[in-house]
């Protein structure tokens, strides 16, 4: 599986093409908006009975991950469960394995809006915020507040015929794709997106990571 | 019963005498199937007992006659049409109409005080059938009209209507159901889709004088390939300046609006002609259609989209442009003209290409045997079966077994197995996965005997989620600024395509697109211009299997070439000559080089939507075998594939069980497959259309139907949805079957090795449509394309 590499405000990352951000020098995995639980939530409030098994399949790809970069420590940058009962109804089969991966290293639990702080039966912390040297680590990017690193928006990208999700780097904003499997995709060019990040890089993900610009006009004429 | 005086009174008033038909249908005694001709007064014949039966009054309270169309415009022109009678005879009826245009006042007092008439549209008959009420406003229901049956029967608003129509006939015993339907192959087929316990009784009515029917002549020979029919644009003009008002049907949106421009390129006199397709906004689409009504416009070109709907008298010639694939739709189309009874149809067929050319004699000589085509119809598909114990649970809790009962009374679930239909219920129930993860959540419970929805919250998206009409994720375009004038959509597929700058036709002018914002394409006119893109696809109908076996008869006995225009004589006599004509019994397939590659063409007469997936599992095995196949082509008559070397023996490649195998693990990850699984679990209610309160920045609380697809084929792969949707893309898109059924009539093979491209080959190679072969190839496209991109915007990025 490949990544892209680059640098925001000193530091070096590679965005993988599954859609985590690793950071080498610290050994740190950073994943956004897992969305454990979201079958079972639409089914608890009578809407339909979606396929559960996306909290196996995104454990799954996050597993792969951490055994193919063996992290010292993971970040989920909030929304990692779906609403604050899922967490309670968590399929055992996912909450053991999920449990097991996180006391092998530190762990950190950004609180986001689905999912505000807390829960005692997950290993690890909770936190509000996390500073990684001069970037902070929070679910929601801040216009007055960057540079940080964060998830909430699910960017996507056409590339190719395809919808993809996509890392979105700008000056002052590096926003995650969803990492969990049943999560919608809002656009890049999205008012509130362009808003936060009016010109920069998108790097596509699937098989590859693929990085395109944003927020220009391809020259035409040619 | 008989026509009562005062009723023999009115018609001669009118000056008109009941159709025989008219007084077969008074005269039946339970179910009934009119078969009759447009202008033959169905819709009176149909409505006629009801009237005399209310003139002789009944309790008050309930419906008396519910009549269903499959367009809500013809619901309010029926409306108007019966409100004549109605007037003249005195009868104080109320009539009335129920579609997703009503209003909620309307809709409230209908629940509770229903009018004796109402006028509705399968929807809005299943949503009435999920309230409580239902009971109370259908108990007295005395009959029921079917209308465009033969339309509805196409479809899975037809099953959906038949599973309501069995509720009805429980809900009211006695009640008597009348379907109304154009010229179809099989009337009893359709008898028995409709029928209840008691067969239906068919009627039909004098079909009128045979049809006008013939070739446009033009002045120069059609092209050897594509489909505009452009060439044959100054005879078309000089018809449609001949007769009174024309229709001139064409099979895609994007070749009606090359055609419009063309014909309107060429219309010195500023003949008004419109344009009516599916893409177009309502509000144009209604401009023309009152236009037509008004007899201001002298032609009018249409797609499918005009293929039901309200008569316009006055349309007295018909035009074809393009084969019509299908005889029976040809037929129904002639049948558009003249709507007066007992006057003949004139319809004009102009070819598009020279295969067309063979085929539209083919379907001439069809249309003159009176043999239409059609497949049979399948059994009712478990989908629409799914969205229908759901809703029936919203009305009231119920028992399987009665609901079993009553289902296996529809016509199209009358062999429905108690395995599929416990299947259906436990998905309704619990999701029907393999992990039951669902217990505390189930959609449905068992209660006392009874299941019943768990939480009350589910009726209103249930109801919101009602219809079997799954449309593509279509994209609205209008122009730009405030208030811009709406224009129409185009699919979102096409969308992404278009970037800033890019010109393309829509109603019959070029615009260029300027910005899109929140799924709205903005766009300014920009006429003058070539467009760039001219195309939006949509969905492609594939020849019947009965016209093709008639084309291949006519190709292959050079005796009844005599029919066909000079020029394809030629041609045909050459391909005989160089290598050999096609002919019923073999299946012909040629390799030859061309342009540095080598090409295998193999003339299947399958339709498009076979040879497609046969080029997709024959180059599959290609890509195994090292031939290096770099992309195929498909038309209704043959595939061309490309590849670095050549196929010398197709035979083992053509082995139906080597390709069944393909079909099941290669074809499962097809992007055909994930459109078809959309739809089923669309329908099924896995996926849902409206969500109330849905936030409209466009952030999607949805995702992917693809996701759930793939999801499903990973840890669920015998879930009940896969097995749902591999049915239905056997028969549909995929259209496997007709590959099988090809191979069956063609037992033999034949293989010529040629020096060059033969004459049956030639037209192949100026097609459009090439699907080329990706794999790895897909990411190396994406990877260049970013690279280009990045480029272009000075920004050079290492990893």
């Amino acid at each position: 599986m490949s990544s892209h590499a680059f640098t925001f405000h000193g530091l070096r990352f590679e965005a993988r093409a599954s859609g985590a951000l690793w950071w080498p020098d610290g050994r740190w995995l950073v994943v956004a908006d897992l969305h454990f639980g979201k079958s079972e939530r639409l089914a608890r409030r009578g809407g339909p009975l979606l396929p559960p098994y996306e909290g196996l399949a995104t454990l799954e790809r996050l597993g792969s991950e951490i055994a193919t970069l063996r992290p010292e420590a993971v970040v989920s940058l909030g929304d990692g469960f779906d609403d604050m009962a899922t967490i309670q109804a968590l399929d055992p089969a996912v909450l053991a394995e999920l449990q097991r991966m996180a006391t092998m290293r530190d762990w950190f639990w950004i609180s986001g809006n689905h999912d505000p702080l807390g829960d005692a039966k997950l290993p690890g912390r909770m936190l509000v915020e996390l500073p990684l040297a001069s970037v902070i680590l929070r679910h929601q990017a801040d216009p007055q507040a960057g540079p940080d690193i964060s998830g909430h928006f699910h960017p996507v990208v056409r590339l190719a015929g395809e919808r993809r999700r996509a890392f979105l780097l700008g000056k002052d904003h590096l926003i995650l794709p969803a990492f969990g499997a049943y999560t919608g995709g809002l656009s890049c060019e999205d008012a509130s997106l362009r808003r936060l990040i009016p010109k920069g890089i998108a790097i596509a993900c699937g098989r590859r990571a693929v990085a395109l610009p944003i927020g220009v006009a391809p020259a035409k004429g040619r | 019963m008989i026509l009562p005086p005062e009723f023999q009174d009115w018609f001669a008033r009118q000056g008109w005498q009941p159709h025989p038909h008219q007084l077969a249908l008074l005269e039946a005694s339970g179910d009934s199937l009119l078969i009759a001709p447009t202008g033959g007064g169905k819709t009176l014949a149909g409505f006629l007992p009801s009237l005399i039966e209310l003139r002789d009054g009944v309790r008050k309270g309930s419906v008396h006659t519910l009549y269903v169309s499959p367009l809500k415009a013809l619901t309010a022109d029926i409306g108007r049409n019966l409100a004549r009678p109605v007037a003249d005879l005195g009868l104080s009826i109320r009539i009335e109409d129920r579609t997703g245009d009503t209003g909620q006042t309307q809709r409230r007092r209908q629940r509770v005080d229903p009018p004796e008439v109402l006028l509705t549209t399968p929807e809005s008959l299943a949503l009435m059938l999920s309230y409580p009420e239902a009971p109370a406003i259908f108990g007295g229901l005395r009959r029921v009209v079917l209308d465009e049956l033969h339309a509805l029967a196409e479809s899975k608003r037809g099953d959906q209507l038949m599973l309501g129509l069995a509720r009805l006939r429980a809900l009211a015993p006695g009640l008597r159901v009348t379907g109304l339907s154009a010229t179809v192959e099989d009337p009893h087929a359709l008898a028995d889709f409709m029928a209840g316990r008691a067969p239906v009784a068919v009627i039909q009515a004098d079909p009128g004088p045979d049809p006008d029917i013939a070739m446009l002549p033009t002045a120069r020979p059609a092209p050897w390939a594509g489909g505009g029919g452009h060439y044959a644009i100054p005879e078309v003009l000089d018809a449609v300046r001949q007769a009174r008002t024309t229709i001139i049907f064409i099979n895609t949106r994007a070749q009606a609006e090359l055609f419009f421009q063309a014909l309107w390129a060429a219309n010195d006199e500023n003949l008004p002609i419109g344009l009516h397709h599916g893409s177009l906004s309502r509000e144009s689409r209604a401009r023309v259609e009152a236009a037509m009504a008004a007899g201001e416009l002298r032609a009018v070109v249409a797609t499918g989209s005009l293929d039901l709907g309200i008569d316009w008298g006055a349309v007295d010639l018909v035009i074809q442009i393009g084969a019509p694939k299908n005889v029976k739709r040809l037929v129904q189309r002639i049948g558009r003209a003249n709507h007066r009874y007992n006057a003949p149809s004139k319809a004009r067929i102009v070819p598009a290409n020279r295969f067309e050319q063979i085929e539209c004699v083919a379907a001439l000589q069809a249309v003159r045997e009176g043999d239409l085509d059609g497949d049979p119809r399948e059994p009712g598909p478990l989908d629409v079966l799914c969205q229908h114990i759901l809703l029936t649970a919203c009305a009231a809790p119920f028992a399987a077994d009665a609901l079993f009962a009553e289902i296996t009374t529809a016509g199209p679930y009358r062999r429905l197995t108690r395995a599929d239909f416990v299947a259906c219920l436990d998905f309704a129930a619990t999701g029907g996965y393999a992990l039951r993860a669902y217990d505390r959540w189930q959609r449905l419970m068992l209660r006392d005997g009874l299941w019943r929805l768990r939480d009350p919250r589910s009726t209103q998206l249930l109801r919101m989620n009602i219809g079997t009409i799954v449309e593509a994720e279509m994209v609205r375009v209008r122009m730009r600024g405030r208030g811009g004038a709406p224009l129409g959509e185009v699919e979102e597929a096409f969308a992404a395509s278009l970037s800033p700058g890019d010109t393309f036709l829509i109603g019959g002018r070029v615009v260029r697109m300027d910005a899109m914002r929140e799924m709205v394409i903005e766009v300014s006119p920009d006429p003058g211009r070539q467009p760039k893109i001219a195309v939006f696809s949509g969905v492609k109908l594939a020849m019947s299997t009965q016209l093709a076996h008639r084309v291949q008869a006519l190709i292959g006995d050079p005796s009844h070439h005599t029919s066909l225009p000079p020029d394809t004589r030629d041609w045909l006599a050459l391909q005989a000559q160089v290598s050999r004509l096609p002919e019923p019994g073999l299946l012909l397939s040629e390799t030859f080089p061309h342009a540095g590659l080598w090409h295998f063409a193999l003339y299947g007469f399958a339709g498009r939507n076979a040879l497609q997936t046969l080029g997709l599992l024959l180059t599959r095995e290609m890509e195994e075998e090292g031939l290096g196949p770099l992309g195929f082509l498909s038309t209704d008559y043959a595939l061309l594939i490309w590849s670095l070397d050549p196929v010398r023996n197709p035979a083992p490649l053509l082995d139906p069980a080597r390709l069944r195998a393909g079909l099941g693990d290669w074809l499962g990850g097809n992007a055909v497959m994930k459109r078809t699984f959309r739809n089923v679990a669309t329908v099924a209610g896995l996926i849902q259309r409206n969500m109330p309160g849905l936030r409209k920045t466009g952030r999607q609380a949805t995702f992917s139907s693809d996701i759930l697809y793939d999801t499903l084929r990973k840890y669920d792969p015998d879930h009940l949805m896969l097995r749902v949707t591999a049915d239905e893309a056997g028969r549909g898109l995929v259209d496997f079957g007709r590959i099988e059924e090809m191979l069956s009539h063609s037992p033999r093979c034949e293989h010529r090795m040629l020096e060059r491209v033969s004459p049956l080959a030639a037209p192949l190679l100026l097609e459009v449509g090439k699907v080329p072969i990706r794999g790895e190839g897909r990411e190396r496209l994406a990877g260049i394309e970013a690279e280009a991109l990045m480029r272009e915007a000075g920004l050079e990025f290492s990893a």
